[in-house]
């Protein structure tokens, strides 16, 4: 059929992806740490339909061309790895990290995962796992009797026993840092994976390297902006109406000739 | 056949192919860095014996427009986009260089600054390579700098300078892949007075009001191409008509 049309069909391609990043950004206002996505536009080929500079005579050229685009596509959904606020929340065993890094856990299938979310719990074998149950690697067991939690900046983990006067250390959180972390690939649960564009995952201690210090009694929010995300939905939604009506308005057209011849 | 018929044929045709090219910057109306794509008609005289009335419609694509798109704080370090005139200089697939004004900059796994779309960005001395850093820079001018992993702020190891140039307007082409270039080939020197602003994103140039209008137009001037179809057969349709009675 005629490339108006399929040009006015990336369009409304394209819009409906980015209606469906920004309304998964607005869903997840509230999860804790929680990074914005952005879809990244680009033009589609062109189409060269009469070459410009071609010889119109043995001396001239013709000065203009005719090229003609084919739409739009969506090349990629990048993350935005800003700080979210963070937002204090007086329980020990929740952390946040100020700065550069990731938790490192160790999920089901025995591979690594990545999350900012430091929401953390202990099973019933005294582990210390996310909201989800995973372990945090290295691993770090709470004793039964630990009276009180400190997690330092640094990460060390300390807990007070009953009848003891010194805290005694039980383990320390290690945080892992990417030289791209736009390219980890998010797999929902807040949990990220390694992928070939994200590099090889470099751990380290936190306040150490360029990585963040952890944060205890504290949880990092969204990074995502409702206003601006707002925008973007109206933005969005324009600019669907628009392909749309190009598509009637093309349509029109061809229904004209068919109506008329 | 009527010549009347064909005349009508291209002018639908090429208003149809100029449909397409304005669907097409519709379709980016939201694309960060997209110039619009401008067309124009030309007419194309048929010669020969009698009397000269035929001229036969061409749609053109003129150029691109070069005016500004609205500008989009994001708040990233590595979103820039160019004030005023000017490109940044990238990398093509075929390793030549090629000009964009999208500016969403990021760094690979090997550590090369990239834009969005996936094309290496030039620096004085090819693409530039960005080591593991706490934080990046990038400064009016097009330098990139960066505090190393481990330093404190007040190390900052500058890497290189991007490459802005600022060729005529008219001089520069679109490709087929969308890069621009220079119409000769030969790379654009680097122009000291393209300005580069951090944290901000271009959006795409499209003025969508004018786009729209612009659809109409050519919807309505595309009716009175078949209209005119038409009449050329009914035109036909009434000779034949008068032969039979004759």
């Amino acid at each position: 059929m005629n490339p108006a049309l399929w040009a006015a069909k990336t369009g409304l391609d394209a819009q409906q992806t980015r209606m469906t990043v920004t309304s998964n950004n607005l869903a997840n206002v509230n999860t804790t740490a929680y990074k914005k996505s952005r879809a990244v536009f680009e033009d589609l080929l062109y189409q060269n339909v009469r070459q410009v500079g071609g010889a119109t005579s043995q001396d001239t050229q013709a000065p203009t061309g005719l090229s003609l685009g084919t739409g739009v596509r969506v090349v990629a959904t990048e993350k935005t790895y800003t700080q979210g606020n963070l937002a204090q929340t007086g329980n020990s065993l929740d952390v946040a990290i100020s700065g550069r890094g990731f938790f490192e856990v160790l999920m089901p299938d025995g591979a690594m995962g990545y999350t900012r979310n430091g929401d953390f719990q202990v099973n019933a074998q005294g582990e210390l796992v996310t909201a989800s149950g995973y372990a945090i690697q290295p691993g770090i067991t709470i004793p039964d009797a630990a009276q009180s939690v400190t997690i330092g900046k640094d990460g060390v983990v300390t807990v007070q026993m009953a009848g003891q006067s010194a805290p005694t250390q039980v383990g320390s959180l290690q945080l892992v840092d990417f030289i791209n972390p736009a390219g980890l690939q998010p797999r929902g649960e807040n949990l990220l994976l390694e992928s070939a564009a994200s590099g090889p995952p470099q751990t380290g201690t936190p306040g150490l390297n360029g990585l963040g210090m952890i944060e205890q009694g504290s949880l990092e929010s969204s990074n995502v902006n409702v206003v601006e995300e707002l925008v973007n939905m109206i933005e969005t939604q324009r600019a669907y109406e628009m392909n749309s009506k190009a598509i009637a308005t093309t349509d029109q057209m061809l229904e004209y000739v068919t109506n008329q011849l | 056949m009527d010549r009347f018929l064909y005349i009508s044929m291209t002018g639908a045709r090429e208003t149809l192919r100029a449909q397409t090219a304005n669907n097409h910057n519709l379709a980016n109306a939201s694309t960060t860095g997209f110039r619009a794509d401008l067309s124009a008609f030309q007419t194309r005289a048929v010669a020969g014996a009698g009397y000269a009335s035929r001229a036969y419609a061409t749609s053109a694509t003129t150029g691109w427009d070069a005016s500004q798109g609205a500008l989009q704080s994001t708040g990233q370090d590595l979103d820039v986009s160019v004030q005023g005139q000017g490109w940044i200089a990238v990398q093509a697939l075929d390793g030549s260089e090629a000009y964009t004004r999208a500016g969403d900059l990021r760094v690979d796994p090997s550590g090369i600054l990239m834009t969005g779309a996936g094309h290496p960005v030039l620096g004085d001395a090819g693409p530039i390579s960005v080591p593991p850093h706490a934080s990046v820079t990038v400064g009016g001018d097009g330098t990139v700098s960066i505090v190393p992993l481990g330093q404190g702020p007040q190390t900052s190891a500058i890497l290189g300078r991007i490459k802005l140039v600022n060729p005529p307007p008219q001089s520069v082409v679109r490709g087929d892949d969308g890069l621009f270039r220079t119409a000769d080939g030969a790379p654009a020197p680097a122009d000291a007075a393209v300005h580069l602003v951090s944290g901000v994103l271009e959006s795409s140039n499209v003025n969508a009001a004018e786009a729209m209008v612009n659809m109409i137009e050519l919807a309505r001037r595309f009716d009175l191409q078949v209209k005119a179809m038409r009449t050329a057969e009914e035109n036909g349709a009434s000779s034949a008509q008068l032969l039979r009675s004759g």
